[in-house]
């Protein structure tokens, strides 16, 4: 154990001041270089995201490039994508807080955050693939005098209820174990900053009896988030493998869906974590140890990734019925979407395989690149789902293509941005890095130097 | 509580109905059908279906709850065109139905697979789950140019953006003769009211009526040993009955190659066949 928490830290342990000084430094100190950035990517948000938006609630979803063979799109896939993103910040956090790995102590702040960004993003391709989002609030059981409910036995109402549950249990998740770190900004602050701070942490003292409680409810959120978050992926596929197109009805989507989310998911940590590394100057607090243990499981994953697509593409060629079988072929081989497979292939299944190796494992900046052509990867395979089964279903004489338009491909842009500016805002409200939790690994010698 | 239990035995019957008041079904005749499409003008015109123009025509965005499916067999000189028309099948156990999270589109008690304009929000997740592709959805709000607008049927909805349509086997239609049939006392009779394609059609190729009367000409219909339903193999129980085109091979086609068109019975969909035969000339 005391060789993991030597790992942990790349320059030698920081003193229990230093780890408060360096953390709330963070939230404190704001150079104009972020206020740059968070400017940029609002504005992109704003101009590629709302705008066209907007103007498609004007005009009508016809601004899309969806058609009546292909009456979905990307912003279906979108939002598969982002929902997959969202899988490993909890989830990871949970897991790896019921097994007592020290070494999630100093990341799981930033990927629960990144968990909560892209549920929302998510959240927000619900609105705009609908074709009236302002009546969206009718999938919600609202009591009304009509007694009108929503249809219990859709997929689309399972979704609703998995994402807004999922949603409110991490953000419960994440600011209950913010709460010490809240009062630690409020002891270190002053003004407005600090009668905010008052307000977040709900009158934190850190007496025995609160460091209990707070540890029992810890325990008892993580247990229950980790079904939680197999089961919100499950249910997002089932819209897909619920309904009976060739290529869609297929019993594996659900754990397909799930180590999909969880791997793209690890591969979106890797990389915000090279930022919080570079930009934020965390590098003392996330070192080769995590990057080590994160490149594993991205390892373990993509190998079961390519399982299961070679088990899909085998029972497609099994089934022996000529629409699933042709939905197969049209995918890999005469689709237009063909050479898309092959580049999710390549970076999904064939670049991973690269983690075998410790030396790129362990460095940060192949990582960065690895993690994003992970995630292009996994962008792509959504994309594909969507896009080369559905034009093609059974009556061959509603045979169709489907092409985004400029808008969807602007929305796409624009949601990258929505999640850059909701993290940024986060890393200035939240200690980004847990402070108490990382007091917990320090070495108990340095403890005592750091009392005399 | 009674109530809430009742409710959830309701909601475990597939489309709420077991038996239905009247069980509307049409029997499409492929050896009359001449492909002529005056079936799909009367839709148009009795529906308020809109013109959408060119452009959205090429991007696959038309209107026409009923198409005319062309399917070539043969190789020219020998080559035959098929025709089936195709449109909502009112499926006893829709696919469609189960994906609408607002009960937008649900199972009526006429056997009717209905869809209320009000109520959807437009996820599209219905037409996604029609193997048939006989559900639209309005990409934008159509207009009329100016005296078209006049010839709007009265008894149809005209729909507005993000909403999804589709064949409703004229239910204006069906309604008024009911209205009409309760008010004396009695059933709607056979051949009493006719959607409008069927009206249209010169070859009489389409009957329309109910299934539970069985002296009706639809039941009679069924009847045929060469009725058969497209995908019936989906499970979805289909209220449009087809009629085989029965007619020879081609000259140069092997009757086992294409044994669906001569077997008769339910040998599977016109789909298949057309496939199959021509890879066969390939």
């Amino acid at each position: 154990m005391s060789a993991t928490r030597e790992l942990m830290f790349d320059h030698g342990q920081p003193s229990y001041s230093e780890v408060n000084h360096d953390v709330i430094k963070a939230l404190t100190t704001t150079t104009w270089r972020y206020w740059v950035t968070l400017g940029i990517s609002a504005g992109t948000a704003l101009l590629f995201f709302i705008a066209p938006w907007i103007y498609q609630i004007i005009v009508g979803v016809g601004a899309a490039g969806m058609n009546r063979n292909a009456m979905w799109g990307t912003y279906l896939s979108n939002f598969i994508f982002w929902i997959g993103l969202s899988h490993s910040g909890t989830l990871l956090s949970a897991v790896l807080h019921i097994t007592q790995s020290d070494w999630r102590k100093s990341i799981y702040r930033s990927a629960e955050a990144m968990t909560l960004f892209s549920l929302m993003t998510a959240a927000m391709f619900v609105m705009v693939h609908v074709g009236r989002v302002w009546f969206v609030h009718w999938t919600f059981p609202v009591p009304n005098p009509m007694e009108l409910w929503p249809n219990f036995r859709s997929p689309l109402m399972f979704d609703v209820m998995a994402i807004v549950t999922y949603l409110t249990a991490s953000s419960v998740f994440i600011y209950m174990g913010s709460l010490p770190d809240f009062a630690a900004v409020r002891d270190r602050s002053t003004g407005l900053r600090k009668r905010i701070y008052t307000i977040m942490c709900f009158g934190w003292r850190g007496t025995a009896h609160e460091w209990h409680t707070l540890s029992w409810a810890y325990t008892f959120f993580a247990v229950l988030v980790i079904p939680l978050a197999v089961s919100v992926h499950s249910i997002v596929s089932w819209d897909f493998a619920m309904s009976t197109v060739p290529g869609l009805h297929q019993t594996i989507f659900a754990p397909y869906f799930v180590c999909g989310a969880i791997y793209s998911g690890t591969a979106g940590i890797v990389t915000v974590m090279w930022m919080l590394r570079r930009f934020m100057g965390f590098g003392r607090y996330i070192g080769q140890l995590h990057i080590d243990n994160l490149s594993k499981l991205l390892l373990v994953l993509s190998l079961i990734w390519t399982y299961i697509n070679i088990s899909e593409m085998f029972t497609g060629w099994y089934s022996g019925t000529s629409f699933e079988y042709e939905a197969i072929l049209f995918r890999i081989k005469d689709g237009p979407y063909a050479w898309l497979y092959w580049e999710m292939i390549a970076f999904c299944a064939l670049v991973p395989l690269a983690l075998f190796s410790k030396r790129i494992r362990t460095n940060w900046n192949v990582m960065l690149v690895i993690s994003i052509l992970i995630n292009i990867g996994m962008l792509t395979e959504r994309f594909i789902i969507v896009a080369s089964s559905l034009p093609r279903k059974f009556l061959p004489d509603a045979f169709g293509v489907y092409f985004p338009s400029l808008v969807e491909i602007s929305i796409t842009v624009g949601s990258f941005a929505i999640f850059t500016t909701l993290f940024l805002l986060f890393v200035k409200i939240f200690p980004a890095v847990s402070i108490y939790e990382v007091k917990e690994t320090l070495n108990p010698l340095r403890k005592k130097e750091a009392h005399s | 509580m009674s109530k809430i239990t009742d409710k959830l035995r309701e909601y475990r019957t597939a489309g709420y109905y077991t038996e239905f008041d009247y069980h509307w079904t049409m029997a499409i005749d492929l050896d009359s059908c001449t492909g002529c499409e005056a079936c799909v003008v009367a839709c148009q015109a009795e529906n308020n279906l809109p013109i959408v123009g060119e452009k959205l025509m090429r991007q696959g965005r038309e209107m026409k709850w009923l198409r005319i499916e062309r399917y070539w067999e043969g190789e020219y000189p020998d080559a035959r065109l098929n025709f089936i028309p195709m449109l909502c099948q009112q499926c006893d156990e829709a696919p469609c139905e189960i994906a609408c999270p607002v009960f937008a589109t649900y199972h009526n008690q006429d056997g009717l697979n209905a869809q209320v304009y009000n109520r959807c929000i437009g996820t599209r997740t219905c037409a996604v789950y029609c193997p048939y592709e006989v559900r639209f959805f309005n990409w934008f709000t159509y207009t009329w140019d100016e005296p078209l607008e006049q010839q709007l049927n009265p008894d149809v909805t005209v729909r507005e953006k993000g909403v999804m349509e589709k064949c409703t086997f004229c239910v204006q239609r069906i309604n008024r003769a009911k209205d009409l049939a309760r008010d004396e006392g009695r059933r709607v009779a056979d051949g009493e009211m006719q959607p409008a394609c069927a009206q249209s059609c010169p070859t009489d190729a389409i009957v329309f009526g109910d299934r539970n009367d069985p002296e009706s000409a639809v039941s009679r219909k069924l009847k045929d040993p060469r009725a058969y339903k497209v995908l019936e193999e989906l499970n979805t129980h289909p209220s449009v009955v087809y009629l085989k085109n029965a007619r020879e091979p081609l000259p140069g086609h092997d009757e086992g190659e294409h044994h669906g068109e001569e077997s008769g019975g339910h040998a599977g969909s016109p789909v298949m066949w057309s496939e199959e035969s021509s890879e066969a000339v390939a």
